[in-house]
């Protein structure tokens, strides 16, 4: 049987309609924008039941008043109630400016749906925008109102045509990155056509884009539309709308100024309404990491945990220059859950130490905090890392900045990474030879090239001129390690350095590291999740699970003769291990997964996914000497595991299998 | 039965059996329209035949084109020459129509768990969607995709769920269940664990097994990493550069390699047993191969001649044809 595993408990993700709706009302803008967006269209709507005036009531009695009991927002010129006609008016300006969000943003859609989805049109659709983004915008409205005349609704789907060019632009990119994603392939395998493929997989992604574009387009909507009815082109007097208010307003700027504030008031709160509405919807739904604490505060942490760990005694038997030696290391999000707790290991001169795992089991974090790295929200909770007498769990970033890159450097899996696009190798290289060693230019050319020849770069002179993206993934690699040399290392901490690169590169890059190590005496912090990187280059090896080393010790005792059953459990499941001849016909599993920081039991960590796990597993598991060498493991039942040499079985057996099993045993 | 026995039945039957696919020079080049005549090959002339209830393997460094041509298989990369024939019918060309005719007969699992399901879709809706583009109900998809999650390890109310709440262990068997739920003839798998850690890996490659065993189903397991390749393959096709370099049986490839590059490669892939590492080490320091360089080969000449030990003005002029060597295939003058 197939072990069934739960599945993580996360809180059940809604669908994409409420899930913006969510985020709409949670932003204080977006709620409010909405508010009023609706009691407009709401107030509009209902006009003629609750407007004190009509539309065109004139008041001779209060021509161009200001705000009085009989009129609330003021009279215009023609003594008609402003409030009367700024209400009436506003649905039917809001309905045809989304005239122009529909139709824009619509058009915009498809056309870049249109274009993902195939190489020929997306030449055709983006010729063709680029002309309509040519054109003059205002001179083919006026032309239409010229050739129709004054159509409000088809004036703004005509300017919705002539925005869409904008949206596909924006548009195009995400539906072209969304029609590269797996799932599409695997779409295209099902036998979806590409109609399908657009409604189901690109259109749901694009949803988000598509509700923020219309907000922002229907406030320029209805900009658009008041600055045409401003300039004459509104609907036909005397019917009122916002634009033609605001051109009759501004002809009595200096006698009746009143009267440009209730109209202008009402547009820009609606146009705000709409482009607070558009924010709140884009919103990243992660942008807002409010789990973590301010910069502020974590500033003031970090110096407490300076103070007290500076006060604690740095323990007795200082370690010698160039010992990195790691005592009781925690690691854990700040106030929060642990991620790494009570690592110990020491790393003498000249050797390497193999941090190894899966994912999740903290060998990442207990690298990074080695060079005070750890991201932002994650710190060093307890425990000491001593290098040179100073303990850099308690280093301030100042001397932090002094041991990074001259002390202790970093190599990490993406060569890339490290490695800026705009600038050449040799400018990046000689510029951290200049940085770290204080030479002169001349010289910091020189010893770049002498660097590259070193990782085993046979045209340095060529790779010094090339760009990063002109050289291969193990060349940039060892452009990398060139890079992490640079300053004159004593320990290098490399993560995951070979994981990208092809077999017969990693082969290449161990090789290098072993003979850099060799030649200089420099030590190196090596994590991987690969046994055989490990068997390859570590002298000793700390097997990392859940947060803790689990088992310790020399390389060549560990990988041999495992004691705890994570390792031998994970032996048992690489593939590596075996040749063709001896490849059994199951791989052995380990139940379960690797469980999350919060799930840590208080017992052995291992002990729910372990085939040996009794009832002495459920109490803390301290480290303890393995009887081999030097070595150490957390395990109760390691000395009994030992000695009755017990190996990690293939458990899942097929089902249809089962029986034969049962049949074989009978006989 | 002794299991020896049966594995010697099954290959005998296997070698009978006609081909389920079969490639034949297969060139595919990138780009569009005029570009695409002028750009070199990304797969430069390869054939393979997998048949029915064969596991092939498909391995070689990174722009070898491996993945390349699971992509033309499954019809999601264009191809510039040669044919791919399932089931004794032509796919070279076939459209979105044809392919979904195939009856999802032809499957894939692909290497990302994170990107090969749709994170704005449930479980389900990514399980019932091959078979409602084949116009199965509503309600019978869903029985089935829940009896499939529960084949894969899974429990049955994983339908309700979204892909982020999985791991990828369990995402890549999610993919699994996908290609597997409108019972396909072929699967093409794309560093299908690639991306996954080593006991999450075992799981997975377990279950390929047990699904194939059960199902007769055959594979073309596409991946980096021979070893994960000769656990699951009995055939194995080593690709340099776009082009067959090694095709044989998986123990004779990996043990007795018979192609420089092929030595290279399985002298490189490391073993987790410390002392035996060393001695593979200093094998694979005496081949001599040389590092990749930037430039590529000639035209004409056998595409590893610049790395290759044992490279001569005869390996540079003329490309070295598929010639039997021992159990193997073999592209080399000298091997």
């Amino acid at each position: 049987m197939i072990p069934s595993i739960a599945p993580t408990a996360a809180p059940r993700k809604t669908a994409l309609a409420k899930f913006s709706g969510h985020r709409l009302l949670t932003s204080p803008g977006g709620l409010a924008g909405t508010v009023w967006l609706a009691a407009l269209v709401l107030a509009s709507l209902t006009a003629p039941l609750w407007l004190p005036y009509k539309t065109e009531d004139q008041d001779f009695t209060a021509v161009l008043s200001g705000p009085s009991v009989v009129h609330w927002l003021g009279t215009d010129e023609l003594g008609r109630d402003l409030l009367s006609r700024i209400f009436s008016s506003a649905a039917e300006t809001l309905g045809t400016s989304l005239i122009t969000a529909v139709v824009g943003v619509g058009l915009g859609t498809i056309l870049a749906m249109a274009a993902a989805a195939s190489f020929r049109a997306e030449g055709i659709i983006s010729r063709i925008t680029e002309i309509m983004m040519s054109l003059p915008g205002t001179v083919i409205m006026l032309a239409v109102i010229g050739a129709v005349g004054i159509n409000i609704p088809l004036i703004m789907a005509i300017l919705g045509v002539l925005i869409s060019s904008g949206i596909y632009r924006v548009m195009l990119g995400q539906a072209k990155s969304l029609q590269s994603q797996l799932y599409v392939d695997a779409a295209k395998v099902d036998g979806v056509g590409p109609l399908g493929i657009g409604l189901r997989h690109v259109l749901p992604g694009l949803a988000n884009t598509i509700v923020v574009q219309s907000a922002l387009i229907f406030a320029v909507g209805m900009l658009i539309q008041a600055g045409l009815a401003f300039i004459g082109f509104g609907p036909p007097l005397p019917k009122p709308s916002w634009g033609g208010m605001i051109q009759s307003a501004s002809q009595h700027v200096y006698d009746a100024p009143w009267l440009m504030v209730p109209t202008g008031a009402v547009l820009a709160l609606t146009v705000l309404s709409a482009n607070a509405i558009g924010n709140a919807l884009g919103k990243a739904p992660n942008a807002t990491a409010s789990h973590l604490p301010s910069a502020a505060i974590r500033r003031k942490r970090a110096a407490d945990a300076a103070a007290s760990a500076a006060a604690a005694p740095a323990g007795d038997n200082l370690p010698a220059a160039g010992q990195l030696s790691v005592r009781g290391l925690s690691v854990g999000v700040d106030g929060g859950t642990p991620l790494v707790t009570d690592v110990t290991f020491d790393v003498a001169p000249g050797t390497v130490l193999g941090l190894v795992g899966e994912s999740g089991c903290g060998k990442t974090m207990t690298a990074l905090s080695l060079l005070g790295l750890l991201p932002s929200g994650v710190s060093v909770s307890a425990g000491q890392i001593l290098w040179n007498g100073k303990n850099l769990a308690s280093a301030t970033e100042k001397d932090l900045e002094g041991i990074r890159g001259r002390d202790i450097a970093l190599i990490s899996q993406e060569p890339m990474r490290a490695l800026d696009p705009m600038f050449t190798v040799g400018y990046q290289l000689t510029a951290a030879v200049r940085r770290l060693g204080r030479a002169g230019k001349a010289e910091a050319r020189a010893e770049a090239l002498s660097l590259l020849e070193k990782v085993g770069i046979v045209d340095a002179r060529r790779i010094l001129r090339s760009y990063p993206h002109q050289i291969s993934g193990g060349m940039a690699q060892r452009v990398a390690i060139a890079l992490a040399l640079s300053g004159k290392p004593r320990l290098l901490v490399a993560d995951e350095p070979t994981t990208a690169l092809d077999v017969t590169v990693q082969a290449e890059i161990l090789s290098l590291l072993r003979s850099l190590v060799k030649d200089t005496g420099m030590s190196v912090v090596m994590v991987t999740h690969d046994l055989g990187v490990v068997a390859d280059i570590c002298d000793n090896v700390a097997v990392m699970y859940a947060g803790q080393v689990v088992e310790s010790g020399r390389t060549a005792s560990i990988l041999d003769n495992p004691r705890h059953p994570y390792t031998l459990a994970l032996l048992a499941a690489d593939p590596h291990a075996n040749t063709a001849h001896d490849m059994p016909e199951r791989l052995a599993t380990i139940k379960g997964q690797v469980p999350q920081p919060k799930d840590w039991p208080a017992g052995c960590r291992f002990a729910a996914r372990c085939q040996f796990a009794g009832s002495a597993c459920t109490i803390p598991v301290p480290l303890l000497p393995s009887g081999s060498e030097d070595g150490e493991v957390r395990c109760v039942k390691a000395d009994e595991l030992a000695v009755e040499g017990l190996e990690w079985v293939a458990t899942d057996v097929p089902t249809h299998r089962v029986l034969e099993i049962v049949e074989k045993d009978m006989a | 039965m002794s299991i020896s026995t049966v594995e010697r039945e099954d290959a005998e039957a296997v070698l009978s059996a006609p081909a389920m696919l079969e490639v034949k020079d297969l060139v595919v080049r990138y780009g569009h329209g005029r570009k695409a005549a002028s750009a070199p090959a990304a797969v430069d002339g390869v054939s393979l035949t997998i048949r029915p209830g064969e596991t092939v393997g498909l391995v070689g460094e990174s722009g070898s084109g491996k993945s390349t041509i699971g992509k033309a298989i499954l019809g999601l990369q264009k191809v510039s020459g040669g044919s791919i024939s399932f089931q004794g019918s032509d796919i070279t060309h076939a459209g979105s129509s044809r392919r979904q005719e195939l009856g999802g007969e032809l499957r894939a699992v692909f290497q990302d768990p994170n990107s090969s399901l749709n994170p704005r879709k449930t479980i389900g809706a990514s399980l019932a969607e091959p078979l409602r583009v084949r116009g199965v109900s509503a309600a019978e998809a869903r029985t089935r995709s829940e009896d499939m999650l529960e084949r894969v390890g899974l429990p049955r109310e994983a339908v309700d769920r979204y892909p982020s709440q999985f791991s990828g262990g369990q995402r890549q068997r999610i993919s699994v269940a996908r290609a597997l739920i409108c019972e396909p003839k072929l699967v093409v798998c794309d560093e299908a664990v690639s991306a996954l850690d080593l006991s999450t890996q075992a799981q997975v490659l377990n279950l390929l097994a047990d699904l194939r065993d059960e199902r007769g189903l055959s594979y073309l397991f596409i991946a980096h990493d021979i070893s994960v390749v000769q656990f699951l393959a009995q055939r194995v096709v080593v690709l340099y550069r776009g082009q067959v370099m090694e095709e044989g049986p998986a123990a004779a490839v990996t043990e007795n390699p018979k192609h420089p590059f092929t030595q290279a490669l399985v002298a490189a892939s490391p073993v987790p047993r410390p002392a035996e590492q060393a001695e593979r080490r200093k094998l694979r320091e005496s081949l001599g191969v040389r590092t990749a360089a930037a430039v590529a080969a000639s035209a004409g000449g056998c595409p590893f001649s610049q790395r290759c030990p044992l490279a001569t003005e005869l390996c540079t002029a003329e490309r070295p044809a598929l010639r039997i060597v021992g159990q193997s295939d073999v592209a080399c003058h000298f091997a």
